[in-house]
């Protein structure tokens, strides 16, 4: 029976949870502000269903190209004997170091008539197959494979085992790869407008442009937030009772290789392919361009470096200081109230970046005026779009350090708090640097928040990149394309490694 | 005990630290090596400037070389700046605002946010380059025109008027960027002419026929690279690629459509002083500046190619003088943002 938790955590939990919704708030008192009259006015014209059109479309045949490319992916490395498995696995990650909306301005520079629904796929989809990719494969490496062997020893053949009890086994990693996916679908500016692809987050940015945070823009981000809450319910009515395992569990023993035989060359076509369309294409872009930047065009990227660097190390810190104490309710004192709280952080972060961004323009223009566009903001925006990263890494570091360290330290005579600083933190360290990396490298990259509430004078790369992309400077925004795609690394590399079940 | 007690202190210094630096930075971010707006002194003149940063940097070097006065600038787009002046109100911290076109400018005017401009100023810039109620001057102009491919769109094919662009022989064949507020300023010209009935149908013609761009350097790119016959653009863009080797416009040509047409419509880039300001004669000053013959000579002069307006400045070779363009003839107060907005709307371009 886990001991209660103190008052003062409870209090710091729902304070910060407060502050997080913000964003759900800012919608709920949107609707109520604009009132249902003008919002049907504003809402119920065929530029909006053209919206919603295209919105759907690119989430209904988004999601599930993302879910092949994702499974086959994983499942060609981590389950057949094809050669140069490790590279490839390596590979297959490769696309998440690329920003979208760099893979975008890459393909579109390599096509110019890039546009449409179909350019839209197309970047998307190769962008964000990774993110099934990755817990697809860490799914295969923890499951038991006893049900393959009985399956092949009663006769199945490999591609019957597949279908018939490997994916079947994946389904949890398919259903959050794949909410995630059309998270990001749906909250995706710069790739879908550089490539003319109009969503509800890009109508919202060109309303912003125009009207401010009119009612214009505020009831496309109450429509937008609507789409979230109905993808994170069908997610969550698909995934049922079972919950996400936070703490990989390793197999008994390796599973046998599938033998791909005469596949295997088409699987290798495969894999490059994808790679290539996904990896070499944007890049090779990039560097063409940046072969012809002048060195005048480098003017602002050291300073770009700089505020970029500042502001990513300070929603890092936020972003941790906000997670910690949840991800210690959530492991240390389970219960109803700890779902509940875990919850509302999560919906907040659910919501496209550029509804955070509306929020709190408008909230501290009305109630904060001294913090309208400042580095507060952006750092708030940032701790709250990247939350889930630090959190669900917290959590997983927090479930690893046992609490009987803690409590022999307690019986030894050292007072409750001096216990828990002396002997839990000092272990927790490897997984807050993890989290503070992987929401400083998030932060760096973002763009949609950023445009809206970045302080006069400050460019972060992101910015740079596109102010210079939109004037169709390719070359001037080469070496901001690289400096964010060198940023990235890292991440992908601490993600990539989370996976393969080492300790972050 | 004692070592966890110094990393403890360590690492909250540290953050506290990094949070002061951290604050301290972005807040003293300015541009180049300027003071940024909350470390501004009083003495900085805050200008927010919806203008090219390339030209209004220079007009700034200019200026402080010449008087001694700081100048701070807040850049961004003539909609979110005018729309931000209106929400910040009283409380702005903004002295002057510069903007590309007069919408945004009539905008904050209407609001009430403006101060008179000095009659020393206005007497620099011709009456037609200035609105009528003298609570804005212009600094600069910039003209509507037709950027066609001669491969795909021969002379005589050309379009006699902006509003023959709604029929549906130029289905596919011209784009435009409706998002951006160049594009608002044309076509709250055609309002201004032809009325909310003639324009509502223009922009319904707009969203059958007309491929949308970004921007209008992305229409232009897009018409030279034969996506498309033509685009409605403004004319800087083009002598801008042109002067720099053509890359984006070199199998372009201009059409100017003339006779008063509102396809000939000349936007007015303003200027003007907020009444909130606390530096009004400095913002006086500036403006003086920005009219005079120093000014208008770096922008008649400079990379920008758009059209000096005031002190007598004569455009930059090769451009036709703004004379000889035969715009209509409309006073810049009287756009019209808001109805634009909605018109565009409800017609599905925005």
């Amino acid at each position: 029976m886990t001991p209660p938790p103190s008052r003062a955590l409870l209090i710091i939990v729902v304070v910060l949870a407060i502050g997080m919704l913000v964003p759900v708030g800012y919608v709920i008192e949107a609707t109520a502000r604009i009132g249902i009259d003008e919002l049907a006015t504003l809402l119920l014209r065929p530029r909006v269903g053209e919206l919603l059109g295209n919105t759907a479309l690119i989430l209904v045949l988004g999601v599930p190209i993302t879910v092949v490319l994702g499974v086959g992916s994983a499942w060609v490395v981590e389950r057949t004997d094809l050669p140069g498995r490790r590279f490839f696995a390596v590979l297959s990650v490769a696309p998440l170091a690329i920003p979208a909306f760099v893979s975008s301005y890459g393909w579109a520079s390599v096509i110019p008539s890039i546009q449409g629904l179909g350019g839209g796929l197309l970047v998307a989809t190769l962008a964000y197959y990774p993110l099934v990719y990755l817990p697809a494969l860490a799914t295969l490496r923890g499951l038991n494979p006893s049900l393959e062997e009985s399956a092949r020893s009663l006769g199945l053949k490999e591609g019957a085992i597949l279908f018939r009890v490997v994916i079947p086994q994946l389904r949890l990693a398919i259903l959050g790869g794949g909410l995630i996916v059309a998270l990001h679908l749906l909250a995706e500016y710069g790739a879908f407008a550089f490539i003319r692809f109009d969503t509800f987050t890009t109508a919202i940015v060109v309303a912003y442009q125009s009207t401010f945070a009119g009612p214009s823009a505020a009831s496309l981000g109450i429509v937008l937030a609507l789409l979230s809450v109905i993808v994170l319910g069908v997610e969550a009515t698909a995934r049922g009772r079972a919950r996400y395992a936070y703490v990989g569990s390793s197999s008994a023993r390796p599973a046998q290789l599938v033998t791909l035989g005469k596949f295997t060359p088409l699987a290798i076509l495969a894999l490059v392919a994808v790679a290539t369309l996904a990896t070499v294409v944007p890049m090779a872009s990039v560097i063409r361009w940046s072969l012809a930047t002048k060195p005048e065009m480098l003017d602002g990227l050291w300073r770009a470096l700089i505020d970029t660097s500042l502001l990513s190390l300070g929603g890092a810190i936020g972003a941790i200081v906000v997670a910690l104490p949840v991800a210690w309710l959530a492991t240390r004192h389970p219960s109803r109230l700890s779902r509940v709280l875990e919850g509302g952080y999560s919906i907040a972060s659910s919501l496209p970046a550029i509804i955070v961004a509306l929020a709190l323009v408008t909230v501290t223009l009305n109630v904060a005026p001294g913090l309208y566009q400042t580095a507060a903001t952006v750092t708030a925006a940032y701790v709250i779009i990247f939350l889930p990263r630090a959190l669900v890494t917290l959590r997983a570091g927090l479930a690893q350090v046992p609490e009987s360290l803690e409590e022999a330290a307690r019986a030894l005579g050292t007072p409750p708090l001096l216990a828990r600083m002396r002997v839990t933190t000092p272990l927790l360290f490897p997984a807050i640097a993890a989290a503070g990396a992987l929401v400083a490298l998030g932060a760096a990259n973002e763009l949609t928040a950023t445009l809206l509430l970045a302080p006069t004078g400050t460019r972060t790369l992101a910015t740079q990149f596109w102010s210079a992309a939109s004037s169709i400077d390719y070359p001037g925004a080469a070496p901001y394309a690289i400096s964010l795609v060198l940023l990235s690394v890292p991440a992908v590399a601490l993600l990539f490694a989370q996976t393969r079940g080492k300790k972050p | 005990m004692r070592k966890f007690v110094t990393v403890t202190v360590t690492a909250t210094a540290t953050l506290a630290a990094a949070s002061l630096l951290l604050s301290g930075c972005i807040s003293s971010s300015g541009t180049g090596d300027e003071t940024g707006v909350q470390g501004a002194s009083t003495e900085a003149l805050v200008v927010y400037n919806a203008q090219h940063e390339k030209l209004t940097e220079e007009w700034v070097k200019e200026f402080t070389a010449q008087t001694g006065i700081d100048v701070v600038l807040r850049n961004g787009g003539d909609s979110e700046l005018s729309n931000q002046l209106v929400a910040e109100g009283d409380a702005s911290r903004a002295d002057v605002f510069l903007t590309e076109n007069s919408l945004a400018m009539s905008l904050v005017e209407k609001a009430g946010l403006l101060s008179p401009v000095d009659p020393a100023t206005l007497a620099l810039v011709p009456t037609q380059y200035r609105p009528a109620s003298g609570m804005w001057t212009g600094i600069a102009a910039r003209s509507t025109v037709f950027v066609y491919n001669p491969d795909l769109l021969a002379e005589s094919e050309l379009p006699t008027s902006i509003l023959d662009l709604q029929d549906p022989r130029w289905k596919s064949n011209w784009g435009g960027a409706p998002a951006g507020a160049d594009f608002q300023a044309i076509v709250s010209a055609i309002l201004e002419t032809q009325g909310t009935e003639a324009t509502t149908a223009w922009l319904t013609g707009m969203k059958n026929n007309a491929t949308i761009y970004r921007n209008n350097i992305a229409t232009m790119k897009a018409v030279n690279a034969g996506e498309v016959a033509g685009g409605i653009i403004y004319h800087y863009y083009w002598f801008r690629d042109s002067a720099s080797g053509g890359e984006n416009s070199g199998n372009t040509k201009l059409h100017y459509f003339g006779e008063q047409d509102p396809g000939a419509f000349v936007s007015i880039s303003g200027g003007g002083v907020l009444k909130s300001s606390d530096n009004s004669d400095k913002a006086q000053q500036f403006l003086a500046f920005l009219a005079g013959v120093s000014g208008q000579t770096i922008l008649g002069e400079g990379y920008s190619f758009e059209y000096p307006v005031g002190g007598d400045v004569p455009a930059k070779d090769p451009l036709p003088s703004l004379d000889s363009l035969n715009a209509p003839i409309i006073d810049p107060s009287t756009l019209n943002a808001p109805e634009i907005l909605d018109l565009m709307t409800q017609v599905g371009l925005l």
